[in-house]
């Protein structure tokens, strides 16, 4: 792999760019491999990457059905922030917010992580004693996070209106400095491209379609449209259809899919310095630096496959956002997705073994999985070479739906991920 | 958004009508304090989650406000039918569930 560099610019402005290789190979997948992983997002193709990095595991595939970065890691509106409740959270949160800043060097790639703030709105008492409590856990943890009053929360974000005459009127904020934004579909490349450079097969285009299984039960490949791929190991990774891949090996998930919307405006001059959501109202925004509003919406109430999602949810967040931001009413909306999120009951991640010998999973991260990519990805490695979580995130496992040990960030942090 | 007819007040609605209930025909345990954490799991927690039939739960609620069971397709949105509580899970003439297709591909050593 040629390292990316301003003199590989220079040397290619030089000569036409006709030096540039391709950023990861695509080959035919071997008879066996020591490791698969099913899903080629950020998560997977980050596992890959941690795998060779750090375990010393080099002959992995990972499987992706479509495209990298065509599900939800290209779908997502690119939000990172570590200001969970419970530490369970915090742990993993926090352990990959530390890892995207530093990423665009660990990968030699730019994925463009931008720490331009992420902003809370509060709206009424129980927003405020709630965030309040987020500040505080936070703060006792060692992750940033402060409070704000109306009058700061405008300083911050100009645009924002607090007047008391506003619909949704404000009387406070939590900030946080660190969380910020990032491209997500360099994120996937990103990965994939390092990955590939240490040996991992990324195969595009193939659908898995079945997991076979030894006499003992455990697990020994795949079967693809590409022909059946032997695996030592397999680890599911595939958002919102991990349910579907598991139930061919008989496991049952806590787990419910449903489409996730978001839209973004037509590019404008810099207006909106940092991301702001706002949980009682539900919208989320922020400004890339094409200029578009990058804005979340809400996710429809019923399971569903189907990438796309009610017009009555992004009408809701928009009139949300035309409240909070007079400015924003003439924008025009330019494009509109939905991607397929997998939630777990308590809306926290699961992350373990299942009760199929060599079977891993990594799922439920639901609305918010973007940016727990590279701290996920890191553990999950850690899962799949050691075969037991690691200790940040031995909360994450699939059994706590058993024992009863749920982390209830589903009432911590309303209904935004 | 989606058009559900109500067995109950027997027309189509806005969807915004309607709230989501989950999974049908889920049935509580009768001896709930006697069952094991794992059936518990089982009834409270797991689920098919499939990608093509799914039998659901709706209540009308801004409505006649009962519940009611209807079978759609998770891919299409489509619904099939809809069906009043308590009465059978119907079959659907042409379709397979999911899990039943999982069974019949084969390739999917148990």
């Amino acid at each position: 792999m040629r390292k990316y560099s301003v003199f590989a610019v220079a040397r290619e402005a030089m000569r036409g760019h006709k030096g540039w290789e391709a950023q990861w190979t695509s080959p035919e997948p071997r008879k066996e491999y020591d490791v698969i992983i099913v899903g080629g997002g950020g998560h997977g193709l980050g596992a890959a990457y941690y795998l060779a990095k750090e375990h010393g595991i080099t002959n992995i595939a990972v499987i992706e059905k479509g495209w990298l970065g065509g599900g939800n890691t290209g779908r997502n509106t690119t939000i990172i922030r570590s200001n969970y409740l419970y530490d369970e959270s915090m742990d993993i949160y926090e352990h990959s917010l530390k890892l995207w800043e530093g990423l665009s060097q660990d990968l030699n790639y730019n994925v463009m992580y931008s720490p331009r703030g992420v902003m809370m709105l509060s709206h009424n008492v129980h927003d405020k004693q709630s965030f309040q409590r987020h500040v505080h856990a936070n703060r006792l943890y060692g992750i940033d996070n402060e409070w704000l009053t109306p009058q700061q929360a405008k300083d911050f974000v100009p645009v924002l209106d607090i007047s008391a005459s506003a619909r949704y009127p404000i009387n406070g904020a939590a900030l946080q400095r660190r969380g910020g934004t990032a491209r997500h579909d360099a994120v996937a490349w990103g990965y994939a491209r390092a990955a590939s450079d240490r040996g991992v097969h990324v195969i595009q285009n193939c659908e898995v379609k079945g997991i076979r299984r030894g006499p003992d039960g455990a697990v020994t490949g795949v079967e693809t449209s590409k022909g059946f791929i032997g695996a030592k190991k397999v680890a599911v990774s595939a958002s919102g259809h991990n349910s579907v891949i598991l139930s061919m090996a008989d496991v049952k998930l806590p787990l419910h899919s449903v489409p996730l919307q978001a839209l973004v405006s037509e590019p404008m001059k810099p207006i909106f310095p940092c991301v702001v959501m706002s949980n009682s109202v539900h919208a989320y925004i922020s400004q890339s630096d094409k200029g578009e509003l990058v804005i979340g919406a809400g996710t429809d109430q019923y399971n569903s496959y189907s990438q796309t999602g009610g017009l009555q949810i992004i009408t809701h967040t928009l009139d949300a956002i035309c409240e909070l931001f007079p400015m924003f009413r003439r924008v025009k909306m330019m494009r509109q997705w939905g991607g397929i999120t997998d939630n777990t009951p308590d809306r926290s991640a699961i992350q373990g073994v299942t009760p199929v010998k060599n079977l891993f999973v990594n799922c439920g991260w639901g609305t918010g999985g973007f940016k727990a990519t590279p701290g996920s990805a890191h553990l999950f490695a850690h899962l799949i070479a050691k075969g037991e979580p690691h200790r940040l995130a031995a909360g994450l496992t699939l059994d706590r739906f058993r024992t009863g040990r749920l982390i209830d960030e589903a009432a911590a942090a309303a209904v935004a991920h | 958004m989606l058009l559900i007819y109500c067995p109950y007040c027997e027309e189509e609605r806005s969807e915004l009508e309607f709230r989501h209930g989950g999974d049908a025909h889920i049935a509580r345990p009768t001896n709930m304090a006697d069952i094991t954490d794992e059936e518990f799991q089982e009834f409270f927690f797991l689920r098919d989650n499939p990608k093509g039939l799914i039998f659901e739960r709706w209540r009308h609620i801004h409505g006649c406000g009962r519940f009611f069971n209807a079978a759609r397709d998770t891919v299409s949105d489509k619904f099939y039918m809809s069906y009043k509580a308590g009465q059978p899970k119907p079959d659907v003439p042409g379709v397979t569930s999911a899990a039943a297709t999982n069974e019949n591909t084969g390739g999917n050593a148990k």
